[in-house]
């Protein structure tokens, strides 16, 4: 008597699937409750939290940003890893504004956004034609190679880096906007990812060539990605040197090119609610394990090999499936 | 002057080649792109720090065992992380090079870090070539390295086991229905890239002290080196290493020591933009790049 597990979708997702889902509020409820729980949670979390875990919710908040912006490169057949090119380029652009210019971080923080994509996709522009490994090899290296011109040249402080920037206003502000922004980008790219657009962008990660052959010019599909991901990893870049009121070196350091991955890995890539998932465990446990130093980073490493592994599909596809699945045991039939 | 660049850029342009012939191996035949391969050269260089300075075994067997040992932890990793996601590219690279991280930042939290972490030279000696002095140690790293060149080549045209690898980085299929295991030759080249980043590391570190963020640049080195070579020519990788080589050495004679690091950069961005294939990668071109 051999038996085998069958999954069959839930009544109530079925039936919430057409247009009768508005008849009912418990079928309302079940649509909405996904999506609502990031955002009531993340408001509520902002008010409920004490000053030092807001710090924490903010810093939770940058990483899934880098987190999403990882998840969309990997969606469109690119896998970075480097978000820290992304980060630091933001940063260093806030920080040069803001210290020799005496831009308004309302000013600052923008113009880096954009430029900071702006120049991270022309960096890598020559690199598009890669895939895969080469991919993520010259974006490993590009955020070590620029510490070290840093270093050389000793432009923008050097070793020192540039401190006393301007702070944002007031730590609402900063915490709300940061809230706001990763609001944006998940639900933004959550549905950009469902348009004729990131169908295209999907169709790019699946096989290439067969896209071309539809006529399809994928160098500027990927071209439009990259500056998508790395305008959300510039602006967490400038978000951040102004909350630190520091740019210096660290902001290319490994840290923020490994930590989003985890997150993306372990909440689960490809429907950016996993990776920022992902960033609300992996950060908060940093956090916990703040007293182990150096080993936190050795775990980080040890989370990628396990999930991947033995949990390739994340934390959240396996919510995901057992909220809209049931599972029951069934007899093989001979 | 020049004479001296010129040695030092060929004995420079030799420890790229070693550095970058175990990722080149291990890639051409699994096709498995070893992100770990800094880590385990680091490791292997730790080990027989460890073997000869805590355990007090003499040097050549403390080399020996450090060798044998990253050779196994190369196997294992293959068997128990890499062969169950064995084909999906990307997973291999960010589980290796999550091995990779976890080894290399282990070091540091144990406190591998001073000037006290340095392997011996072979013979504390040197030698004049014209009005340069040369130590014994970068001869050896020079007869080495020719030495493991001619080694792999002779090994994979002249033994079944050599053989066999160049069989599955041919055609895996088949070579699978010659009755070739495709997992253990898989396992073989891990390892076999494994050991030539520990046989690397005890001939090159003698040179300076042992640092974990080394193993970064190494890793960087290896990939800078393969990429512009072109990714699984052995060939490829020889002259690759002595265009990088030279070009470092004369960046760190006439400019300045900082800039080193940035042309393995600059020769991947230069090498993409001329002939994305690298030198020698023609066969790989189709496969890998679009």
């Amino acid at each position: 008597m051999k038996k085998r597990k069958e999954r069959i979708d839930r009544g109530i997702k079925v039936r919430s699937a057409d247009i009768f889902a508005l008849c009912s509020w418990r079928e309302m409820l079940y649509l909405s409750s996904p999506r609502l729980l990031p955002i009531v949670g993340l408001f509520l979390l902002s008010f409920l939290l004490s000053l030092y875990w807001q710090k924490v919710l903010l810093s939770v908040s940058v990483f899934a940003l880098l987190a999403i912006s990882w998840d969309l490169l990997a969606q469109s057949g690119m896998v970075s890893l480097g978000q820290a090119l992304f980060f630091g380029m933001g940063a260093y652009l806030a920080g040069i504004m803001n210290h020799y210019w005496g831009w308004s971080p309302f000013l600052t923080i923008p113009v880096a956004t954009l430029f900071g994509g702006l120049f991270c996709t022309v960096l890598l522009l020559p690199v598009l034609r890669l895939r895969g490994i080469y991919f993520a090899m010259v974006t490993l290296i590009l955020p070590i190679m620029l510490v070290r011109v840093i270093e050389a040249t000793k432009i923008f402080g050097g070793t020192e880096g540039i401190s006393g920037l301007s702070p944002l206003p007031s730590r609402w502000l900063e915490l709300y906007i940061i809230i706001f922004a990763l609001l944006a980008a998940l639900f933004g790219f959550r549905r950009l990812m469902g348009s004729d657009f990131g169908l295209v962008l999907k169709g790019i990660n699946d096989n290439d060539r067969s896209v071309m052959n539809a006529g399809i010019n994928i160098y500027w599909f990927k071209a439009q990605a990259l500056f998508i991901a790395s305008s959300v990893g510039a602006f967490a870049g400038a978000f951040m040197t102004h909350v630190y009121m520091f740019v210096g070196m660290p902001v290319f350091a490994l840290d923020y090119s490994i930590l989003p991955i985890a997150a993306a890995i372990v909440g689960g890539a490809g429907t950016f609610a996993g990776a920022m998932f992902g960033a609300f465990i992996l950060v908060p446990l940093s956090e916990i394990l703040r007293g182990l130093g150096g080993l936190r980073i050795v775990f980080y490493g040890l989370f990628l090999v396990v999930f991947i592994v033995a949990l390739p599909e994340g934390i959240f596809h396996y919510i995901q499936r057992k909220y809209h699945q049931f599972e029951r045991w069934v007899e093989v039939e001979k | 002057m020049l004479l001296g660049t010129l040695i030092y850029g060929f004995v420079n342009s030799v420890i790229l080649a070693l550095v970058a012939l175990g990722f080149n191996l291990t890639f051409g035949i699994s096709g498995v792109a070893n992100f770990a391969y800094g880590a385990l050269y680091i490791l292997a260089g730790f080990l027989s720090w460890v073997l000869f300075n805590s355990v007090d075994l003499p040097y050549a067997f403390a080399a020996l065992f450090s060798v044998l040992l990253t050779a196994i932890a190369g196997a294992l990793m293959y068997r128990f992380v890499l062969l169950r996601i064995r084909g999906m590219v990307l997973s291999e690279v960010i589980a290796t090079f999550g091995i990779g991280l976890s080894i290399l930042e282990l070091f540091k939290y144990l406190g591998f870090i001073g000037f006290e972490y340095t392997l011996p030279v072979f013979i504390d000696s040197s030698i004049d070539i014209g009005q340069v002095v040369i130590d014994m140690q970068r001869v050896f790293i020079v007869t080495i390295g020719i030495a493991m060149a001619g080694f792999l080549w002779l090994f994979t045209h002249h033994t079944k086991t050599g053989l066999r690898f160049r069989g599955i980085a041919q055609d895996e299929r088949t070579a699978l229905s010659l009755g070739i295991n495709s997992d253990w030759v898989a396992t073989l080249s891990v390892s076999f890239g494994a050991a030539y980043a520990a046989i690397a590391a005890i001939v090159i570190l003698p040179l300076g002290t042992i640092t974990v963020d080394h193993g970064y640049e190494v890793l960087i080195n290896a990939l800078a080196v393969c990429i512009v070579g072109g990714l699984g020519s052995t060939g490829g990788v020889v002259i690759a290493s002595f265009l990088l080589g030279y070009a470092q050495t004369f960046t760190a004679t006439y400019l300045e020591s900082h800039w080193v690091m940035v042309v393995p950069l600059v020769a991947i961005l230069a090498i993409l933009a001329i002939k994305p294939s690298g030198l020698y990668g023609e066969q790989k071109e189709l496969e890998e790049r679009i």
